[in-house]
């Protein structure tokens, strides 16, 4: 199940606004996809899409040969269990231990969430977690609250969760945008390295052109919610990437509109 | 120029027909409350002989009774610290089926909401009343009346709590394909700890406030004492009695304040 099918989807909030139109793309196993598109391109909500946080309003979702977006809550669980996700804010529960965090990532491949604490965990999850947090670097950190670590170091506690959770896919919502430049390339770094040695599906949102193309392998672009850009790696520049960065928002050449009219 | 003199607001605005008539309805009910209540000058100055008369013959408080007096604010203390901490434990799931974010659906949110403000509308002196007909008298009665005033307190505010706690989390827990309530008691319950501690803590102040009073309908505890030595008139006992409940009331704020701060 570790390809992902994005099959004209459609996103139309209630207020009339359509974030996304008839956007259609498949990731392949063990792809390396990065989604680039400036604020308000419709990526956020494409990758909400994606992770099922949020149902389109028209098309289809695909892991594997599941369509997710026909499916209850309780029946996209399962699936959800293969999918592992690491975001901007790395999403910890800042006041428990780090190694608590690391295995709360099991939670959904347990039976129930008691078997995830740390006082309940059987003695082989308690060791994964610590392989976990080992192969990121912060095994010695284990006890640690987690707000007490620098930022890089928290993205790296999330995937470490993350891969407790033995995925297949990895969505990664701009992992490296709340860290400073040399913090984010060293995550950027792991967390490609970890994906690759594992052969993981990846959907990641970057900003920044210059670690796009050093990790991307297939480069999705949206712009005003269409799909502009689908290019593997070599086949696209630097500057090609700049200017979809560049292109005017649909609200400035709105406002542009506006003002020639007067 | 004359344009903008018309645009300019006024310096005073008429206030609507609704403010008038509500600040009418307010004064005569404030005037007729004055009248009915029989408040003169007169009463006044005679009250505060009656005042000097109880404080003159409270003094010294009498230490005679103090043993039985202390046992029975140990029993006030007792009702407080097991209701309060009943209450504090039966607030956490209320609290979850009553928050938006945790419900699992409206109709029970809704319900439980109804049940909590319930709680907390009828005051702990007619919930006390209640249980001493269904239980009988005595510290049980106490007991359960704190339990049901610690609900309507602290379910209220450890749902507002949870309400307000990150989405972020949640949702990484959420990614991970574990069920609701390992999401609620992985990221929301812990998010929320240090302030269902801290107003759990102030639950406690609270009731041990109101376990003073409960023994006057005969819910048990220190109460009952004050209210014999009232009747009784033996104004140096009940002197005793509020100086030890001030004492004690004084002891556990001044902990769980300190406690408290050490949390949060």
């Amino acid at each position: 199940m570790n390809s992902i099918t994005v099959n004209e989807v459609t996103k139309t909030f209630p207020d009339g606004t359509t974030a996304l139109t008839n956007v259609s793309f498949t990731v392949n196993p063990g792809e390396g996809v990065v989604l680039l598109g400036h604020n308000g391109s419709g990526k956020s909500t494409l990758f909400k899409c994606i992770s099922g946080f949020e149902k389109p309003t028209t098309g289809e979702i695909k892991y594997g040969d599941h369509d997710i977006t026909t499916l209850s809550k309780r029946k996209f669980r399962p699936l959800r269990k293969k999918v592992g996700m690491v975001f901007q804010d790395f999403h910890l529960i800042y006041n428990l231990s780090v190694f608590q965090n690391v295995l709360f990532g099991a939670m959904g491949n347990s039976k129930t969430f008691v078997q995830t604490l740390a006082f309940c965990a059987s003695d082989d999850m308690r060791m994964k977690a610590m392989e976990c947090l080992d192969r990121v670097g912060l095994a010695h950190l284990a006890k640690r609250r987690a707000d007490q670590l620098s930022g890089g170091q928290q993205q790296r506690v999330a995937i470490a969760r993350m891969l407790m959770q033995d995925p297949e896919i990895v969505l990664a919502d701009e992992p490296i945008a709340s860290l400073d430049p040399r913090a984010g390339r060293e995550v950027m770094e792991l967390l490609w390295e970890i994906v690759r040695e594992r052969k993981l599906t990846v959907v990641c949102i970057l900003h920044q052109t210059e670690i796009a193309l050093e990790y991307g392998e297939r480069f999705i672009g949206l712009h005003s919610g269409k799909l502009v850009m689908d290019q593997i790696k070599g086949q696209v520049s630097k500057e090609e990437l700049t200017t979809l960065y560049n292109k005017e928002s649909t609200f400035e050449s709105f406002q542009k509109a506006g003002a020639t009219h007067e | 120029m004359s344009n903008l003199r018309q645009q300019m607001p006024p310096r005073f605005k008429m206030p609507s027909l609704g403010t008038i008539l509500l600040i009418i309805a307010f004064v005569s009910l404030f005037y007729l409350g004055l009248r009915h209540a029989d408040v003169t000058f007169d009463r006044l100055t005679s009250g505060i002989g009656n005042m000097f008369h109880f404080v003159s013959s409270a003094f010294p408080p009498d230490p005679s009774r103090i043993s039985s007096i202390s046992s029975a604010m140990y029993e006030t203390f007792q009702i407080a610290l097991v209701g309060t901490a009943i209450g504090v434990v039966l607030s956490l799931p209320i609290a979850v089926l009553a928050s938006r974010n945790t419900s699992p659906n409206n109709f029970i949110r809704v319900a439980t909401r109804g049940m909590v403000s319930t709680m907390r509308t009828i005051p702990d002196l007619i919930w006390a009343l209640i249980f001493v007909i269904s239980v009988g008298l005595g510290a049980f009665a106490g007991i359960l009346t704190i339990i049901v005033d610690t609900i309507g307190f602290c379910a209220r505010f450890f749902s507002e709590r949870i309400e307000e706690v990150d989405k972020g989390p949640s949702q990484a827990l959420e990614s991970t394909g574990s069920s609701r309530l390992g999401v609620i008691s992985g990221s929301v319950l812990p998010l929320g700890f240090a302030s269902f501690v801290g107003t759990g803590l102030y639950a406690f102040e609270k009731s041990i406030r109101a376990a003073v009073v409960l023994g006057l309908v005969g819910a048990g505890g220190i109460g009952v004492e004050l209210s014999t030595a009232f009747t009784l008139r033996r104004f140096d006992e009940a002197l005793m009695i509020i100086i030890l409940i001030l004492v004690v009331v004084i002891a556990v704020e001044q902990l769980s304040s300190t406690i408290r701060k050490k949390i949060i």
